[in-house]
């Protein structure tokens, strides 16, 4: 049978079937009579049932049309198996494609799963009503559980269902023999694939939209709000793609070696070699980081803080340089915008008291009009309002401090002191005999608490001193 | 916070209606103003006027879009392939599946490791919430949601607690604990509550707000102790299916993709949507920022997935393949951003190569469809889960 069709399928139709289209038109290829997949006549218990084609001719078409290897042109004939464009003809219930003799069909354009009308149960229940007249004790189990459920709540519409059923037995009797089979065949391939036997997977599930978004009539205000966005949109300043595509390029080169799908993590990559230290030394907690850690934080001031290793070093620098006021007033401007709601206001007030303030302990050195902003901002604290502060204090260390930090004593310590951990070269059997004694590593509410006690303990460490409760005990007179 | 930051005044006096509140930058008759969120909804429903009409509203808005393509095509002057020519090939990779984690009794919709690398939680369409440690495969916790189609399950930063939500239109919090054994379905804390199904939650950098994108078109912030909802986010006009928050540098920003085939970006601060994609044939799955945050990928029912660059406002590469028939339906990137590693509706885990568009390498195991794909924090395995009621994780 040839089928020459190709319909289009925008979102009108249901939704997530859009990837169908394709799959349409490579099925239509392979129906071709000339190029197409080779199909014969077979026996099958006394019909002579035409256009019969095996699996591994499938597959061999397959590899061959679209240049796959054989993995790949076996998901792709299961996939059009599963959605029901080509059926088995003798294990109906199992909608796999198998690289082997056994025998497939293609199903009619009709039965095909990209119809407007859904599969409804109405016409279930009548595909079942015909199959139970044909040969009393025909349905499986489950046809028969679902065939009771139908007659239950269904039963309004019962006598037209009977009588649906009853019209196409009486018509189908009047075909050939042949064609009977062959209509039998298709009709139940059809519905193993819109209504699967329980605890089968099947392809056309899935979560249908709320919302068709073809079928919505646009008003007025939608057409005024893209115009806001458009006109928002296009007075947006640009970079020239030269300019942000080097960037990726640029920074796909600096990381690669960290990257642990191209290059080898030392000392061994867990989940090959079964074996956890590589995590253990790279703990947030510890002392000695490795080589490779401290040599990401000379990329960028953002992957100096997102270890908090790399935090402690780069605070410890700024002790020396006697200019922590401005990472403490960054922690503490970002500890704000993620902070709770509730506790928004008391923040920002020890916040200006300790940062802001004239003549207050950790004044940080902003200039005039972000100071201005920031503290007008205060008249009515929000989560945000030490966003223009943060930013410039962030440029600042990024621009000046970060790089007399690369530069600094410390840094360079540390890169001395980081250790370089020697790789495992695990052979097989080291590796199953270290699965066997898999560690089950630290619970992270634990490492959580470590680090907040030691957070807390900085915290109380940094606080300026109060003098005033200091003078009351020395002044005894 | 990049290089191309500027200070955005995003809260003061309205200049319509002069209340302090959170600012919207817009351009009226191309001047710039800042009006609160109220003032711009109250401009875009107010009634027609007299001459316009709703066809002549639909041609400006037409005509707009084609200004702001052919102002997006004057600064591009070069494709990532192009540059990409002296960047050597990506080797041969050896991925194979380390780990097979069963347990679920019905499809695994989504999935989220914690920032310590080994553990990660998943959440199934049988209403169960498990946290696996994935190293040694065992069970740590298991909580029974109320509802089923749990489609959203995220781990907090500090890896204390986690969040889930699906078809309840509501998104909890959990807090988890030391001991096994507690029943932590009785500590559940609603936050989020949307008007429709909740289909991706994410922690933002702390254990206190939680991000939501919704059925019903929104994506909002909310925090955790009052389970207040802090700022809405309205311009898509179907449903939200996927969001991604920002990488440290610019983490006031988070993208959103849904079925109405846009991809957005969006100012947490403002609520504003600054940014908007519209070049996939079909609904967006899945939406993932690049490393450095100056860049995302989405993946779509239309068998691509997509590269978008933030500062050149623009699309910058198609991963697409003739062979390649299925929708994608997560998308994630390796740690330096080289690959991108995409879960497909055939059963299968493509990997592509960000910077030639090509396809390095197909993994196979799945019986069923993959619903997600998440690289571990450092880089070290990736996790897929499937609809198989298995989590494989590939290393």
């Amino acid at each position: 049978m040839t089928i020459r069709s190709n319909r289009d399928h925008a979102q009108h139709y249901r939704p997530r079937m859009t990837c169908l289209k394709k799959v349409e038109a490579l099925v239509v290829e392979m129906q071709d009579a000339k190029s197409g997949v080779p199909a014969s006549e077979q026996k099958l218990t006394i019909t002579a049932i035409p256009h019969v084609m095996t699996g591994q001719d499938i597959l061999a078409w397959i590899a061959n049309k679209m240049k796959m290897d054989a993995n790949e042109a076996q998901a792709l004939g299961t996939m059009l198996v599963a959605y029901g464009y080509i059926y088995p003809l003798q294990n109906h219930k199992k909608l796999v494609l198998q690289p082997d003799g056994s025998f497939f069909r293609f199903q009619t354009p009709y039965f095909w799963p990209v119809q407007k009308y859904q599969a409804e149960d109405i016409d279930y229940a009548i595909y079942l009503a015909k199959r139970n007249m044909r040969k009393k004790g025909s349905l499986e189990v489950y046809e028969q559980e679902r065939y009771n459920e139908f007659h239950k709540w269904l039963n309004p519409k019962w006598d037209f269902i009977v009588l649906q059923a009853t019209e196409q037995y009486r018509a189908n009797k009047q075909r050939q023999k042949a064609d009977r089979v062959v209509f039998d065949c298709q009709e139940r391939a059809y519905w193993i694939v819109q209504r699967p036997p329980p605890r089968a997977h099947s392809a056309l599930d899935c979560m249908n939209r709320l919302v068709d978004p073809n079928d919505e009539k646009r008003t007025y205000d939608h057409y005024r709000r893209n115009t806001i966005y458009l006109m928002q949109a296009m007075a947006r300043s640009r970079v020239k793609s030269t300019v942000s595509l080097g960037a990726l390029v640029k920074y796909i080169n600096t990381y690669k070696n960290h990257d642990p799908f191209l290059a080898p993590c030392a000392p061994s990559n867990p989940w090959l070699s079964e074996d956890d230290t590589y995590w253990e030394i790279n703990l947030p907690t510890v002392e000695v980081p490795t080589k490779m850690r401290v040599e990401r934080w000379s990329f960028s001031l953002m992957d100096l803080f997102n270890d908090p290793r790399g935090r402690k070093d780069f605070k410890l620098f700024l002790k020396k340089e006697f200019s922590g006021e401005n990472m403490a007033f960054w922690e503490a401007a970002e500890d704000m915008v993620w902070g709770s709601a509730a506790s928004m206001a008391d923040q920002s007030q020890t916040i200006f008291k300790t940062f802001l303030a004239p003549g207050a302990p950790r004044w940080i050195n902003i200039d005039g009009r972000t100071m201005g902003l920031t503290v007008k901002g205060l008249d009515h604290p929000h989560r945000y309002v030490l966003d223009a502060a943060q930013t410039h204090v962030f440029l600042l260390m990024k621009k000046d401090t970060f790089f007399r930090y690369l530069k600094s004593p410390v840094y360079k310590d540390m890169q001395k002191k980081a250790i370089v951990p020697a790789l495992h070269n695990y052979n097989d059997a080291q590796v199953e005999a270290n699965a066997k004694n898999r560690r089950p590593g630290t619970d992270p509410i634990l490492i959580w608490q470590q680090m907040d006690t030691e957070r807390k303990a900085a915290d109380l460490a940094g606080k300026p001193v109060d003098i005033s409760s200091i003078k009351n005990k020395i002044d005894r007179k | 916070m990049c290089d191309q930051t500027f200070v955005a005044i995003t809260f003061g006096p309205c200049d319509n209606c002069t209340k302090t509140k959170p600012l919207m930058n817009i351009y009226l008759n191309n001047e710039a103003i800042n009006y609160c969120s109220l003032c711009v909804e109250l401009m875009a429903c107010q009634g027609l006027e007299k001459g316009e009409t709703v066809a002549k509203l639909k041609k400006e808005t037409e005509a707009l879009k084609v200004k702001l393509e052919v102002e997006r095509a004057k600064l591009h002057d070069t494709e990532l392939h192009k540059l990409a020519e002296k960047v050597e090939a990506v080797g041969q990779l050896n991925i194979k599946a380390r780990r097979v984690l069963k347990g679920h009794a019905n499809k695994v919709l989504c999935m989220d490791w914690c920032t310590d690398k080994r553990r990660l939680v998943s959440s199934s369409q049988d209403g169960k919430l498990i946290v696996w440690d994935a190293f040694t495969t065992n069970k740590e916790h298991a909580v029974s949601m109320p509802s089923t189609w749990v489609m959203a399950c995220a781990y907090s930063p500090s890896g204390c607690a986690v969040a889930a939500g699906g078809l309840d239109n509501k998104c909890s919090v959990y807090p988890l604990s030391l001991d096994k054994n507690e029943n932590l379905a009785a500590k559940r804390k609603p936050v989020a509550m949307h008007t429709n199904y909740v289909s991706h939650c994410t922690f933002t950098n702390s254990d206190l707000q939680v991000l939501t994108s919704s059925g019903d078109g929104t994506c909002a912030l909310w925090d955790v102790e009052s389970a207040q909802l802090l700022m809405s986010f309205h311009s898509h006009t179907a449903d939200v299916l996927s969001l991604d928050m920002g990488p440290s540098e610019t983490s006031n920003t988070f993208v959103s993709g849904g079925c109405d085939k846009k991809a957005k970006l969006w100012d947490m601060r403002s609520g504003q949507n600054v940014q908007s994609f519209e070049t996939h044939e079909s609904d967006i799955n899945c939406v993932k920022f690049y490393p450095n945050g100056d860049a995302f990928a989405t993946a779509s029912d239309d068998a691509s997935c997509r590269f978008y660059d933030l500062r050149a406002d623009r699309e910058v590469a198609v991963f697409t393949k003739d062979s390649v028939m299925f929708g994608a339906s997560s998308v994630d990137f390796s740690m330096s951003g080289r690959l991108l590693f995409a879960g497909y509706n055939d059963y299968t885990v493509n990997i592509w190569d960000v910077l030639k568009a090509e396809r390095v390498s197909i993994l196979f195991g799945h019986e069923n469809r993959v619903s997600r794909v998440r690289v571990s924090p450092d880089g070290s395995a990736f996790c897929s889960a499937s609809w198989d009621n298995t989590l494989r994780v590939w290393a």
